[in-house]
């Protein structure tokens, strides 16, 4: 093995001039060495429970707190318009994400629509600029597509260019990310596009914990707010507080510490990161994971302040890598902090590719504990 | 439908009010005092002036980018609006949208917007939110000929019967999408055919008549406010200078169609009618104009005397809260 230690102190006298926020400032001190995500210590009263459980919870709970929250979008009952049959909830929307809410909170509040992505988004963001607080169902993050022109043109630029007179508190929400053979059309992360524009917030939930927090944080938020809900995490269990909190929009967190090598994951990557860190101890090497949870706005201190400790990183996007968020993060270590890099930038990513259908091809196309393993001992020069 | 008579005063100065912005617009565009591009709809007038005397500052309207008209109609402070235009930041967007995205909240006014089509779900969403709090509110959707053939048209008017919200459809239909001509572009014969694929009303108004889209509008309205649903109203209407300022609109229409269609001027039509009915005098029309000159000159005035946005003003407003600030790479 590369020899870290003597590195690591050498590189102890470089400073790194960013203000510091701690990390346990999401909610409390994240770090952890088990699957908890809380990790010992954390003594409050909670569950295990499955990320979409958790999802729906914090949408009832949000609905319940404020009136004027409602949820809209293809499919988030599944046939109210059949009341007359005895027919009011029928599906619920993919993964069941909102099935059994319309039973409690009535067609008032849990809109289904036509299948017009552009025409009830923009409808969506009308509401938002006249006073409502719109939760919209997207379904699968493909169809962002459908209906980027009223997120471009219209959600994130109104209060800009009328001068900050109005505000457009929209949370939308989708399923993300392949290994579910949905094939390209159903499997896209291409999370930089609308972390690319201005007046747009975009964040990534890792576990059952996360999502609570930062589904809370987004539909109480102001501005314009993309959930990205992958796939795979929805029926994964974990630990979740039985109180209401909020995660922060904008803040990392650190699910593992560690001293040799920085691994930036996001979303289904920071399962990945922690699982390929668990490994890696068996090799005798420290990993410490970032989980950045938001993309826009982007905790740049959390991943700034670990690379100044391990001087070496790895950043796990399942996007394809041109112009991606695993490109940013490359930019924003090179911009400012390249004098604390022991070695080169890696991006571990998919290729520049759609998502394949068949099963091998599609794992061939995710990015895997394999693959991280693999580039962090060529990276420490194992 | 008789218009109640404070109205027909403020119709008449709310299109003679319209007609000189636009028109002193494309003096000061010329002289370099408004930057960028300005869209005028001189011609138009009836339209939104017969529509926005129906509305209260709690209703809500959507615009495009041939938006002047409507927002004075709405009742948006002509100073603020010039100020607007001339970059300034006494501007209603402080000097960050311009001609092609003014807007006043307190009025009623979502903005303006200059993706063809793109405010009309807006306005549908306004509606929804009116439904929503259960207030008798209603929004209207002001769009052209062109817009009908975006896809979020169609979504929008679908959507709008289906959830049977209190929306008003205005096309205000002036015979070109920038050069192209509405014959070559659209099959049906009026774009109020187009309401009966979503089983709603669809209604074809002249657009040069103020009357008489004040009685159209005000049925639509009516009907909105009762819970019954959207309306289609197309208004058949021209715009008498080009797409834009500089735009030469005899590259794609002739002199003798335009003839047709000054003959029409719903200013005179309106004093013609109004007087010949005894319902207003000359002199009423001759005060309204001349008061109309000074707030003009005033508005113009203000512009100029107004500072430019302070350079700060580049980074705000991007969001509420703003916890990130990237202030570009130098």
């Amino acid at each position: 093995m590369w020899n870290t230690q003597t590195r690591s102190r050498a590189s102890a006298n470089r400073s790194l001039s960013i203000s510091g926020i701690p990390t346990q400032e999401i909610h409390t001190n994240m770090t952890t060495a088990s699957k908890n995500p809380l990790g010992p210590g954390f003594d409050v009263p909670g569950r295990e429970e499955r990320y979409r459980d958790s999802f729906q919870r914090t949408l009832r709970d949000e609905l319940n707190r404020d009136e004027n929250v409602y949820i809209m979008g293809e499919d988030v009952a599944g046939g109210p318009g059949r009341e007359d049959q005895g027919i009011i909830d029928s599906w619920g929307g993919p993964f069941a994400a909102t099935k059994g809410l319309i039973q409690d909170f009535g067609a008032r509040r849990i809109v289904d629509t036509p299948i017009s992505e552009a025409g009830f988004l923009g409808a969506a963001i009308g509401s938002a600029l006249t006073g409502l607080r719109p939760v919209v169902d997207l379904m699968y993050f493909d169809f962002i597509g459908v209906a980027m022109d009223q997120i471009i043109s219209n959600a994130t630029k109104s209060r800009y260019m009328f001068g900050g007179q109005t505000r457009i508190p929209l949370t939308m929400f989708a399923r993300s990310g392949g290994g579910t053979g949905h094939a390209a059309q159903h499997s896209s992360n291409f999370y930089s596009i609308l972390a690319h524009l201005p007046g747009m917030k975009v964040v990534v939930p890792s576990d059952p914990y996360s999502v609570r927090g930062l589904l809370a944080a987004s539909i109480r938020d102001d501005d314009p707010v993309m959930v990205c809900n992958h796939k795979k995490l929805i029926n994964l269990s974990g630990f979740v507080p039985d109180e209401e909190y909020i995660i922060k929009l904008g803040k990392g967190r650190i699910t593992r510490e560690g001293t040799d090598v920085t691994l930036v994951g996001m979303s289904w990557t920071t399962e990945v990161c922690n699982n390929a860190a668990d490994l890696l101890k068996n090799d005798g090497i420290s990993a410490e994971v970032v989980d950045l949870l938001s993309l826009s706005p982007l905790d740049e201190d959390i991943f700034l302040e670990s690379v100044a400790k391990t001087n070496k990183v790895i950043i796990v996007d399942e996007d394809s890598p041109r112009a991606s968020m695993a490109s940013e993060v490359s930019a924003v270590i090179a911009e400012k902090a390249f004098d604390l890099l022991d070695a080169p930038i890696k991006r571990v990513t998919g290729p520049h590719t759609p998502v394949p259908y068949s099963r091998d091809l599609e794992n061939l196309f995710l990015p895997d504990e394999a693959d991280v393993i693999a580039t962090t001992k060529t990276l420490l020069g194992e | 439908m008789a218009v109640p008579q404070g109205k027909l005063s403020w119709m008449y100065e709310t299109m003679y009010r319209i007609r000189r912005f636009e028109e002193r617009l494309l003096e000061e565009t010329a002289k370099g005092n408004a930057m960028g591009v300005a869209h005028t709809s001189d011609g138009e007038e009836a339209g939104p002036t017969g529509i926005c005397a129906h509305l209260e500052d709690t209703d809500w309207i959507s615009s495009t980018h041939r938006g002047h008209g409507h927002c004075i109609a709405k009742g948006l402070d002509t100073k603020g609006m010039m100020a607007e235009i001339f970059g300034r930041a006494t501007g209603l967007c402080k000097g960050k949208g311009g001609s092609m995205h003014i807007a006043d909240f307190s009025k009623g006014m979502l903005g303006a917007n200059a993706i063809v089509g793109a405010s009309i779900p807006l306005a549908v969403g306004a509606a929804f939110t009116a439904k929503y709090k259960g207030t008798d509110g209603v929004a209207v959707a002001f769009f052209g000929d062109g817009a009908t053939n975006q896809g979020v048209f169609h979504e929008s008017v679908n959507l709008a019967a289906v959830f049977n919200l209190p929306v008003i459809f205005a096309c205000e239909n002036n015979g070109y999408a920038q050069s192209t001509s509405v014959e070559y572009a659209v099959p049906v014969k009026d774009i109020a055919d187009r309401a009966t694929s979503y089983a709603i009303p669809g209604v074809v108004v002249d657009g040069m008549d103020a009357l008489a889209v004040y009685e159209a509008a005000g049925e639509a309205i009516a009907r909105a406010r009762a819970g019954e649903g959207p309306t289609l109203l197309e208004l058949k209407t021209y715009r008498y200078h080009g797409h834009y300022h500089a735009d030469i609109p005899h590259t794609y229409r002739h002199q003798e169609e335009e003839d047709i269609w000054l003959a029409k001027d719903p200013i005179p039509a309106f004093e013609k009618i109004v007087g010949e009915q005894g319902l207003m005098e000359a002199s009423e029309f001759e005060a309204i104009r001349d008061a109309i000159e000074v707030e003009i000159d005033e508005a113009v005035q203000f512009a100029l005397d107004s500072p430019m946005p302070a350079p700060e003003e580049l980074y705000t407003d991007v969001y509420v809260e703003y916890s990130n600030p990237l202030q570009g790479l130098r």
